[in-house]
C-alpha cells in the first residue's frame, strides 16, 4: 500500500462523515438563504432574504448589538487573562489551589454560568440583596438593571467570567514554552519591568493572544443560549433573532433565518481567516 | 532603589489569586445555596428555610432528571466513541504524514469547530428531517459530531505528531503483524492522548444546548435543556440541584486530568476550546 493510499484511508470516514454533515448542513442553509425553498414553492434563487434583512432596521440593531456584545467581551476577557496569566505564571503560596479553579471555570457550560449570573445580578439577585443589606437600595426597583439590559451588562459579563480562563490557559501555555530568559536578558541589559513586558513578552504573546481572542470573538458573535437568558426583549442578539425568524410560524421568514445564520457563519470566519494570516505574517 | 519584601509580594498575589479564583465561583454560589433553599425572598441574604425537597425531587425517578442525565450521558458516549472511532485515523494521517491537501483537509475540519452552530444547524435540520433523523437520538448524536469530530481529530494530530513512527518500523521488522503493532505499540503510546482527548470531547458534547434543541425538536430532553425549561418556569431551586448535577462530569474530568493539565498537557491547551 502507498503513502498515498493509506492517507486516503485513514482521512475517508472521518471526511465522509463531516462533510456529509457540515458541508451540507451548510450548503442546505445556503441555498435557502437565497431562497431556492421548493417544498415553499421557491424555485429561482435570488437574494431577496439578504435585501429584505439588510433593509430592516431590527436586524441591523441585533447586528449592532451583538457586534457590541462581541467586541466588548473579547477586549475585556483579553486584558483581564493577560493579567491573570501573568500572576499565575508565578510561584506563590495557594497557586495550586487557583490554576484549579481557573481550569474548573473552563469545563462549566455557558448556560450554567448564564444561569448563575442572572441569579447573582439580577434586580432581586444576591447582589441586589446585598446592597439592600448594606442600606444601599430600598427595593428591587432601586438596583440598576444588569441583566435582561439594553447594554447587554450581564451578557458580556458572562463571556468576560467564562473566557478569560480560556485565554489566559492559551496564554501560560505559551508563556511555559517561552521560558523567562528573553525577559530576563532584557532586563540585564537596563531594560525596566514594564519595558520588559512591554516591547519583549507582549509582541512574543501577541500570536496566541490574537488567535484566542479571535476565537472568543466568534464564539459571542454567535452563541445562543447566553443571550437567549442573559438578553432583553428586543432588540435581540443576532443568534437569538434568526432563531425567532426560523421558529416563525410564517413559513416565509425562513430564509431570512437563513441569511441571518450565514452572516454570522461569514463574520466569524472573516475574522479568524484575518488572525490566521496575521499570525502567518508575523511568524515570518 | 529599595527592593520589595518578597513575602509582602507573594502576599498580593495570593490576595490578587483569590479576588480571581472567587470570581471564578461565584456565579455557582447562588445555583449551590437555592438548591437546598425552601423560600428564599428579597431581601433576605440566606433562604429563610433550608430544606431538601430541590434534590429529592431532582433524585426522584418520576421527576424525569434522573432519565435526562442518563440520556444526556448515553450522547456524550455514543458521540464520544464514535469520534475516537473516525477521528483517530484520521488524526494518525494528519499527525504523521505530509501530503498535499493537508491544508484543505485541516480548514475542513477547523471550520465546524470554530463556526458557531447556528451556522449549520437550520441546513443541517432540513437535511435531517428528509432522512427522518429530527427529533431523534440519533439525529442528535449526529448532529453533536459536528463540533466533537474535529475537536477529537485535531487532539489526536497533535498526538499523533509527538509519537516516534520509527517504534512501529522496528516492531513490523522484528515480524509482528499490523494488529500486534497498533495493540502493543501503538496504542499504548498513544492512549494516554486519546483519554484526555475522549474526556474533554464528551464534555464537547455534554455541553452543546442549540443543537440538541433544534435536531432533539423538543423530544430529546438533554440535562441543559431541562435545566432551562425549569429555569424559565421561576423553579429556582430545581434549576440550582440540575445546574450541580450537570457540572459534575466537569469537576471529575479535571480530576481525572490534573496532572496532564498542570504539565505540559499540548493535548489539552490545543484543543481549548471557548
Amino acid at each position: 500500500m502507498t503513502d498515498r493510499t493509506r492517507i486516503a484511508l485513514l482521512l475517508a470516514p472521518a471526511l465522509l462523515l463531516l462533510g456529509g454533515l457540515f458541508l451540507s448542513g451548510l450548503g442546505l442553509t445556503l441555498l435557502r438563504s437565497f431562497r431556492y425553498f421548493p417544498a415553499l414553492g421557491l424555485t429561482e434563487p435570488d437574494l431577496g432574504a439578504y435585501a429584505a434583512i439588510l433593509t430592516s432596521p431590527g436586524f441591523l440593531r441585533s447586528l449592532g448589538l451583538s457586534l457590541w456584545i462581541a467586541s466588548a467581551s473579547t477586549v475585556l476577557a483579553a486584558i483581564l487573562a493577560l493579567v491573570a496569566a501573568l500572576l499565575l505564571r508565578q510561584s506563590f503560596p495557594g497557586r495550586a489551589l487557583i490554576s484549579f479553579l481557573v481550569q474548573l471555570n473552563l469545563t462549566i457550560p455557558h448556560v450554567v454560568g448564564a444561569i448563575g449570573i442572572l441569579y447573582l445580578l439580577s434586580q432581586s439577585g444576591a447582589f441586589a440583596r446585598l446592597a439592600h443589606a448594606a442600606g444601599l437600595i430600598a427595593g428591587p426597583a432601586d438596583f440598576p438593571v444588569l441583566v435582561n439590559d439594553p447594554f447587554a451588562i450581564g451578557i458580556i459579563l458572562l463571556y468576560v467570567w467564562k473566557e478569560v480562563p480560556f485565554i489566559a490557559l492559551i496564554l501560560l501555555a505559551n508563556l511555559q514554552t517561552l521560558g523567562e530568559d528573553h525577559e530576563s536578558v532584557a532586563r540585564s541589559l537596563g531594560a525596566t519591568r514594564w519595558q520588559a513586558f512591554r516591547h519583549v513578552l507582549l509582541p512574543m504573546l501577541a500570536p496566541g493572544l490574537a488567535a484566542a481572542s479571535a476565537l472568543v470573538f466568534a464564539f459571542a458573535f454567535g452563541a445562543y443560549e447566553v443571550p437567549l437568558i442573559l438578553g432583553q426583549h428586543a432588540p435581540k442578539a443576532l443568534p437569538v433573532l434568526a432563531w425567532q425568524a426560523w421558529t416563525d410560524t410564517d413559513l416565509a421568514t425562513r430564509p431570512e433565518a437563513m441569511a441571518m445564520s450565514i452572516v454570522i457563519a461569514a463574520i466569524g470566519l472573516a475574522l479568524l481567516a484575518l488572525v490566521a494570516r496575521a499570525v502567518r505574517q508575523g511568524g515570518e | 532603589m529599595m527592593r520589595p519584601d518578597p513575602r509582602r509580594a507573594d502576599r498580593l498575589r495570593l490576595l490578587a489569586g483569590l479576588a480571581l479564583a472567587g470570581t471564578l465561583i461565584l456565579p455557582l454560589v447562588p445555583l449551590a445555596l437555592w438548591s437546598v433553599a425552601q423560600g428564599w425572598r428579597f431581601p433576605h441574604l440566606l433562604p429563610q428555610a433550608w430544606s431538601g425537597r430541590a434534590w429529592a425531587h431532582a433524585l426522584d425517578p418520576a421527576s424525569g432528571v434522573l432519565e435526562s442525565l442518563a440520556l444526556t450521558t448515553l450522547i456524550a458516549l455514543a458521540t464520544t466513541f464514535i469520534a475516537a472511532l473516525v477521528g483517530v485515523p484520521a488524526g494518525r494521517a494528519l499527525g504523521l504524514y505530509r501530503f498535499r491537501g493537508k491544508g484543505i483537509v485541516t480548514l475542513l475540519l477547523l471550520a465546524p469547530a470554530v463556526l458557531p452552530a447556528i451556522a449549520v444547524v437550520f441546513g443541517l435540520h432540513g437535511v435531517f428531517l428528509r432522512l427522518g433523523l429530527t427529533g431523534t437520538v440519533a439525529g442528535v448524536i449526529l448532529a453533536h459530531l459536528v463540533p466533537v469530530l474535529p475537536y477529537m481529530t485535531l487532539v489526536m494530530a497533535a498526538v499523533f505528531a509527538r509519537l516516534d513512527p520509527e517504534l512501529e518500523a522496528q516492531a513490523r521488522t522484528l515480524g509482528a503483524t499490523p494488529f500486534q503493532t497498533f495493540r502493543c505499540v501503538t496504542l499504548p503510546a498513544i492512549l494516554p492522548g486519546l483519554m484526555t482527548a475522549g474526556l474533554f470531547a464528551f464534555l464537547v458534547s455534554w455541553s452543546q444546548y442549540l443543537l440538541t434543541l433544534a435536531i432533539g425538536g423538543g423530544k430529546v430532553q438533554t440535562l441543559p435543556l431541562l435545566m432551562f425549561s425549569f429555569s424559565s418556569a421561576g423553579r429556582n431551586d430545581i434549576t440550582g440541584a440540575i445546574a450541580l448535577i450537570y457540572i459534575l462530569p466537569g469537576l471529575l474530568v479535571l480530576i481525572l486530568t490534573a496532572r496532564q493539565v498542570t504539565g505540559r498537557g499540548a493535548a489539552l491547551t490545543q484543543g481549548l476550546r471557548p
